[in-house]
């Protein structure tokens, strides 16, 4: 991936990066035609918003729900454990 | 491309290994076990932390699975060693493999005066069958004869976009072939169970999928935690996995596209050819213990972050897809997909390669965790000790 990142699926709200980004990196979803900066210094393997997700909304990869925002997530922003939590396997609800 | 060399077991199955087993029941009986085994040539000691303790359906798990094991075709012959006293029933285990299999023997401690009469009696009987064990000769295999386990441990993000997906691409090249490929890990369907139900053959297998899924996902729920304290791992997090529902879709993909055609317990025997479904803990020794007692002779390993984990009698082919793995753990690697997470290979060129790798490992050829001598094994348990 030239780009440095991939989109699963044309229905998902993050891209996974295939390299260290560094905050203020311009990130061009060709796929998509959407355009941002990131907000955050993102590592190899994690996701960033591709999208605004509101509090709540589904966080979706791979065209599937993989969990529920906690807070608004802008696009740019590294998401992950500090945003987004699991719907499953909740014995602490 | 559809062959391999083997060896012809009397019960017709075929191995990819020629392992003799020496096969401990309890962990009373580990030392001894793992000490015959050192002695002589072409032994491997199987040795676990159960046998005793363990009531009903627990116990019973642990006899099928040790049962499982040295019925694996991959096996020449298997010396059971017994303390004697330990709830699993070393007898029903001989006599539930002499059934099928030639090369059955036990030696029980408590009846050969210890530790050092225990260990001569189990060399002897294992050097008595040196000879018929170097005869045994590889002979020409079909596919079809294979049962690959499918396994991932140490996951991160590259594993649900490259690893798994390639070893999806192989699985259903095995299955095309008329083998057996069983997908395990029950906790790592948890959100993509219904991706894996609407592919079984019928709604009874389904709904059996489902259910080992609820019954998991309620085990740990039952905890009062969030499972996230342990699935995703820490190192899942770390390498960018959020949630188990993220890892589940990513586990998915290592199960290709086939139609699911059988679900089975932990450790039991599928009884038909394509794709089957086990259900085990998403632990990864445990897993892969689990599915050799089913019956598989060969595994394909998806890591993102990377493990050493091998396999006491069966071989074990890692797989990265990242690249950083598949330099800092090299020698732990028998694949590097990369190539494919990096945009820079396809799923078909690099699974055309695993394929390749598949065969000429079942037909012989050492993988890294052989090599390094890793021989990790544990039973799950489903209760506690008593």
């Amino acid at each position: 991936m030239e780009q440095g990142y991939i989109l699963i699926n044309k229905g998902d709200n993050v891209v996974t990066l295939l390299r260290d980004f560094e905050k203020g990196e311009r990130i061009n979803v060709s796929e998509l035609g959407i355009e941002f900066t990131l907000l955050d210094n993102v590592e190899f393997g994690h996701k960033v918003a591709i999208r605004l997700i509101r509090n709540g909304e589904k966080v979706i990869k791979y065209g599937e729900s993989i969990g529920s925002s906690t807070k608004e997530i802008l696009p740019g922003e590294h998401v992950h454990i500090q945003n987004t939590v699991s719907d499953r396997g909740r014995g602490d609800q | 491309m559809s062959t391999f060399k083997g060896f012809l077991r009397e019960d017709g199955a075929v191995g990819v290994r020629n392992h003799i087993l020496v096969l401990s029941t309890v962990v009373c009986a580990n030392v001894v076990a793992e000490r015959v085994a050192r002695r002589v040539q072409g032994a491997v000691a199987f040795c676990h932390t159960n046998g005793c303790g363990q009531i009903g359906e627990d116990l019973s798990q642990t006899i099928r699975t040790l049962a499982g094991i040295g019925r694996n075709p991959n096996v020449f012959g298997t010396l059971i060693v017994s303390l004697g006293c330990e709830g699993v029933a070393a007898c029903d285990i001989l006599n539930d493999l002499a059934r099928n299999r030639k090369n059955i023997e036990l030696v029980t401690i408590q009846e050969c005066g210890g530790t050092s009469g225990a260990i001569r009696q189990g060399e002897r009987i294992l050097r008595g069958w040196q000879k018929e064990w170097k005869n045994q000769k590889r002979v020409p295999c079909q596919l079809k004869d294979l049962t690959v386990g499918l396994e991932c441990g140490g996951s991160d993000t590259s594993s649900g976009i490259a690893a798994n997906p390639v070893m999806g691409y192989v699985s259903d090249r095995v299955v095309s072939m008329g083998g057996k490929v069983i997908l395990s890990e029950t906790t790592e369907m948890i959100g993509a169970e219904h991706l894996l139900a609407a592919r079984t053959t019928n709604g009874v297998l389904a709904k059996k999928l489902l259910d080992f899924v609820k019954k998991t996902e309620d085990s740990a729920k039952a905890m009062k935690v969030d499972l996230r304290g342990t699935q995703p791992t820490p190192g899942n997090i770390k390498g960018g996995l959020t949630t188990i529902e993220e890892k589940s879709l990513g586990c998915l993909a290592k199960a290709g596209h086939s139609r699911i055609v059988e679900v089975v317990g932990y450790a039991e025997q599928p009884t038909k050819q394509g794709l089957i479904v086990m259900d085990t803990p998403g632990y990864d020794v445990e897993s892969v213990t689990g599915m050799l007692a089913g019956g598989a002779q060969i595994f394909l390993f998806s890591t993102g972050r990377g493990t050493p984990v091998g396999c006491p009698i069966a071989p074990v082919i890692k797989v990265t897809g990242n690249p950083r793995t598949a330099e800092r753990m090299r020698e732990n690697i028998d694949l590097d997909a990369s190539g494919l997470t990096l945009g820079r290979q396809s799923i078909e060129e690099i699974g055309d390669g695993l394929f390749t790798l598949l065969r000429k490992t079942a037909s012989g050829r050492k993988t890294a965790s052989e090599r390094l001598g890793h021989t990790e094994a544990s039973i799950t348990r489903i209760g506690p000790s008593v």
